[in-house]
């Protein structure tokens, strides 16, 4: 975080954007919109809105929420678009966004058989802080991480793609591997 | 072949372990390392929530191709 917010003081680096934001905003948006298509589209108009707006962002946020910001009334939009085809919406926004907690009447009322709604809550939790723990590491831990973490790319893939050894992974491996635990640590490994 | 062996060694033969890339050889090792020393055990737990933890976040990555594409598009929009 320190790195982002020294950056993210009053100015925007969008050809840092893809590589700092696209997997954030990609599992923001795939678990919204469960779509790749559609969830690709909206991420990209997200970015070049950004590059539009740039001018408006006052560096009160840091980059990474500014870009949320307008990520979310993207997706609105969408949902306002299949509503209109539809004349029905789906709106599976997160209720659980700090700003928006319980004002949805639905969202006071338990369902107790709603479990896979509050299981994919859960996920979508862990996974942004995955995804914020990650955004610690330095860019090359991070990428080779997701790469071998996520993606399941083997060993000799990625030292070809980088050309290091693989003792040079397994070294990146563990010093990556130890800072998102120690990162995860209080709230999801215990 | 020696059966005992440095921390260090022992913390990378338990990342590979992660990603099932370790031998039996180094599996057992592991084992016998792990026997006498709480450090790596700490780490071994720790590393093995990690793992878990990973699997259960269902977490996806941008597909490059799509990422290079969306970068293109964004240089080009920059350069207007």
């Amino acid at each position: 975080m320190t790195r982002r917010k020294a950056m993210s003081s009053e100015k925007l680096f969008p050809n840092t954007w893809v590589d700092r934001y696209s997997d954030y905003l990609y599992n923001y948006t795939i678990v919204r919109v469960n779509d790749h298509e559609v969830t690709q589209d909206l991420i990209s108009e997200t970015f070049l809105a950004g590059l539009k707006s740039k001018d408006n962002f006052k560096g009160e946020a840091s980059e990474r929420t500014w870009l949320i910001s307008i990520l979310k009334r993207k997706i609105i939009d969408h949902y306002r678009k299949i509503n209109s085809r539809k004349g029905k919406a789906e709106v599976r926004m997160s209720y659980n966004s700090d700003e928006a907690e319980g004002d949805w009447l639905e969202e006071r009322v338990s369902d107790p058989f709603d479990k896979t709604a509050e299981d994919r809550l859960e996920n979508e939790e862990l996974g942004l802080a995955i995804l914020n723990c990650l955004d610690k590491l330095n860019d090359k831990q991070a990428t080779i991480f997701k790469l071998k973490t996520i993606d399941n790319f083997d060993t000799e893939a990625i030292c070809n793609e980088f050309n290091i050894t693989a003792s040079n992974l397994w070294v990146i491996i563990h010093r990556a591997r130890k800072s998102m635990a120690e990162c995860l640590e209080e709230n999801w490994l215990n | 072949m020696s059966l005992f062996m440095k921390c260090e060694e022992a913390n990378t033969i338990c990342d590979k372990t992660q990603y099932k890339e370790a031998t039996l050889w180094e599996k057992i090792k592991l084992n016998i390392h792990l026997i006498w020393c709480s450090f790596c055990r700490k780490y071994t737990r720790s590393n093995a929530k990690l793992t878990k933890v990973m699997r259960d976040s269902d977490l996806k990555t941008m597909p490059i191709s799509d990422k290079e594409a969306l970068k293109e598009r964004l240089q080009k929009e920059m350069q207007k």
